[in-house]
């Protein structure tokens, strides 16, 4: 990965406004991420970084400004939408795999209906991600069978198989054991290490000084602060950044 | 330091007496306690008091072959009434010469809906063995071609007639109530709409007068010359009324269904049919299947209710053949006899879906 790739945006959000009802939740959002970008997004709760990363692939509408993902419009199209879907894949907090599928089900499904793979092709991909993962094992099982860490490792495995070319992460690690959080921050470490663009939203700063390119702090709808981790974790600019840090690296 | 409280095993032993084996079963369920047992022995008093005169009527003292009711009095019950009437019952009015042919109408019926319970045949397939066993039904019962002489459907009636108006009706209800479960759901105010009239007009009515405007009003607003068969205006009037039922307890499962498994189907890219068809669906209906064969029933049973606009399901031979005079006073018989068919295919529903529900939750629970 060069430096000129990383000046490519492949997402561009520009003067993005989001509400609730009468609650702005999102105000006046930029942000460009480059190919193979990782991108580190903190904040308090309720500072609308879940929000933000669910408009990359229209899981939330914004309602001003534009976003562009891989040079696509998100509008009201559903085409465009289905079209950016199928290279954005994500990762949700609570894992959302599909129970009423083994696993080696819930990792062929888009790519047998969505990519139009040839079943047996998709089943070998999702064993060599299942592997990537470390749980080649547990093809044949049902989610409920696996632990949380197994579950979310499955989820960041389905979601691989559809190749994405970005990955968004949202809080993966918040409904985890805390004996199972580094079992997942580990893949996806190891797939930042492979030049995956990722956006994630989380609380592991370790994991965010490790793999980001970019830190964004987010508060109360806006980003307050942008910048590399070493600067934004030495000499944060702003008050609310600082005291958000004190907070939760106090411990 | 810690203390070591069991350095070896403890040696296997046998359970105390009386808390297994058929003594421990009955003191465990049936003595458990003063109340318990109160209730046990008042439920075999009632049993002691009720089976003996059931079985000396229904089976000991029953004639099971006579000319007439006459011949039957003072015994027990009167088969030899349903001896008798069978085929009229089964088969009413069709041709007698011809009644091989719903018989084997019913024969593929039988076959039919116990295919559709192997789980191993779900899929194209099965649809593909239903559009041919209902072609081979339609055959049988109509007849006109190889050679089979042509029976019009005003005389179909009996068992024949309450297989195609519930199997039909099934069939053909379970598909529109999950279109407008859907429907209902949709963010489409227009299709929204239609799916809430319909559903709570529907619901609002009694399946007599559905029934009832079927046959007789909606005749007088065709033009004239314009006919539609009897039978199907009483079938479409039960498909639409099942409908209206199923289709809320379709969205009661659909509602069951967390948000984040739509995300996730969303977020893989899958369209709106892909989604439904693939996550939201198969778990949706899973979740249902009790208040879903519930209905199911109901519309079994409610294929009775045809009699009024003077079609004769199996209900009406049984009530029709009563009117015999050689048979006066067998109508406890012949209700039974009714009963116990009825019964026979309800019960089937309910242990299938039972097996049904035990079968999806396996190793899926979350």
């Amino acid at each position: 990965m060069t430096a000129l790739d990383r000046e490519v945006p492949i997402i561009e959000l520009r003067g993005v406004d989001k509400w609730y009802g009468d609650f702005h939740v999102l105000k006046n959002i930029n942000l460009d991420v480059g190919r193979g970008e990782r991108v580190v997004v903190c904040g308090p709760s309720g500072s609308g970084k879940s929000t933000m990363i669910r408009c990359i692939n229209r899981l939330e509408e914004h309602q001003r400004g534009r976003i562009l993902v891989a040079g696509i419009e998100l509008t009201s199209d559903v085409k465009n939408v289905e079209a950016i879907r199928r290279e954005v894949g994500m990762v949700f907090q609570q894992f959302n795999l599909f129970p009423h599928l083994t696993v080696l089900e819930n990792l062929t499904l888009a790519p047998v209906w969505v990519r139009k793979l040839p079943k047996k092709e998709a089943e070998e991909t999702a064993r060599l991600y299942l592997e990537r993962v470390r749980i080649p094992e547990q093809a044949d099982k049902y989610p409920g069978q696996l632990s949380g860490g197994q579950q979310q490792r499955v989820a960041i495995a389905r979601s691989l198989c559809m190749k994405p070319e970005i990955m968004l992460f949202d809080e993966p690690t918040s409904a985890l054991d805390p004996e199972m959080i580094k079992e997942v921050l580990d893949v996806m470490i190891e797939l930042a290490e492979m030049g995956m663009t990722m956006v994630c939203v989380t609380h592991e700063m370790g994991f965010a000084r490790t793999v980001a390119d970019t830190m964004v702090f987010m508060d109360r709808g806006e980003i307050v602060e942008r910048g590399p981790p070493k600067e934004f974790f030495a000499n944060p600019r702003s008050d609310r950044t600082k005291l958000f840090l004190s907070q939760i690296l106090a411990h | 330091m810690t203390d070591v409280t069991q350095d070896l095993p403890l040696a296997i032993e046998p359970p105390p007496p009386a808390t297994s084996g058929p003594i421990g079963w009955l003191r465990a369920n049936l003595f458990s306690s003063v109340p318990n047992t109160i209730l046990t022995v008042l439920a075999i008093a009632f049993l002691a008091a009720t089976i003996p005169p059931v079985v000396r009527w229904g089976l000991v003292d029953a004639v099971w072959s006579a000319p007439n009711s006459r011949a039957c009095q003072g015994a027990g019950a009167c088969w030899a009434f349903i001896h008798e009437k069978i085929r009229f019952i089964l088969f009413g009015t069709y041709p007698y010469e011809e009644q091989w042919r719903p018989f084997c109408a019913v024969l593929i019926f039988l076959a039919l809906i116990l295919a559709s319970c192997d789980r191993r045949l779900w899929g194209r397939r099965l649809i593909l063995i239903w559009l041919g066993g209902l072609a081979a039904v339609g055959i049988l019962m109509w007849g006109g071609i190889f050679g089979l002489s042509y029976v019009g459907n005003e005389l179909w009636s009996g068992l024949p007639l309450t297989l195609i108006f519930a199997v039909v009706g099934i069939a053909f209800a379970f598909p529109l109530a999950i279109l407008l479960a859907l429907g209902r759901r949709s963010r489409l105010p227009a299709v929204r709409m239609i799916c809430v009239a319909y559903i709570e007009l529907i619901r609002g009515v009694p399946l007599i007068t559905v029934l009832f405007m079927a046959s007789v009003m909606l005749p007088l607003f065709l033009p004239s010359g314009m006919t539609i068969d009897k039978l199907l205006r009483a079938q479409v009037a039960l498909i639409l009324f099942a409908a209206a039922y199923l289709a809320e307890v379709v969205r009661g499962g659909l509602q069951a269904i967390p948000k984040g498994q739509i995300e996730a189907a969303d977020a893989l890219g899958l369209s709106y049919w892909q989604r439904t068809r693939l996550i939201v669906l198969p778990q949706a209906l899973a979740l249902v299947i009790p208040p879903m064969v519930n209905t199911f029933i109901g519309t079994f049973k409610d294929t009775t209710l045809v009699i009024i606009i003077g079609l004769f399901d199996l209900l009406g031979t049984i009530n029709a053949s009563l009117n015999d005079a050689n048979w006066r006073g067998t109508s406890v018989e012949a209700y039974v006899f009714a009963a116990a068919f009825y019964f026979c295919f309800c019960f089937f529903m309910s242990r299938y879906s039972q097996m049904l529900e035990r079968e999806f939750n396996n190793g899926r629970r979350r």
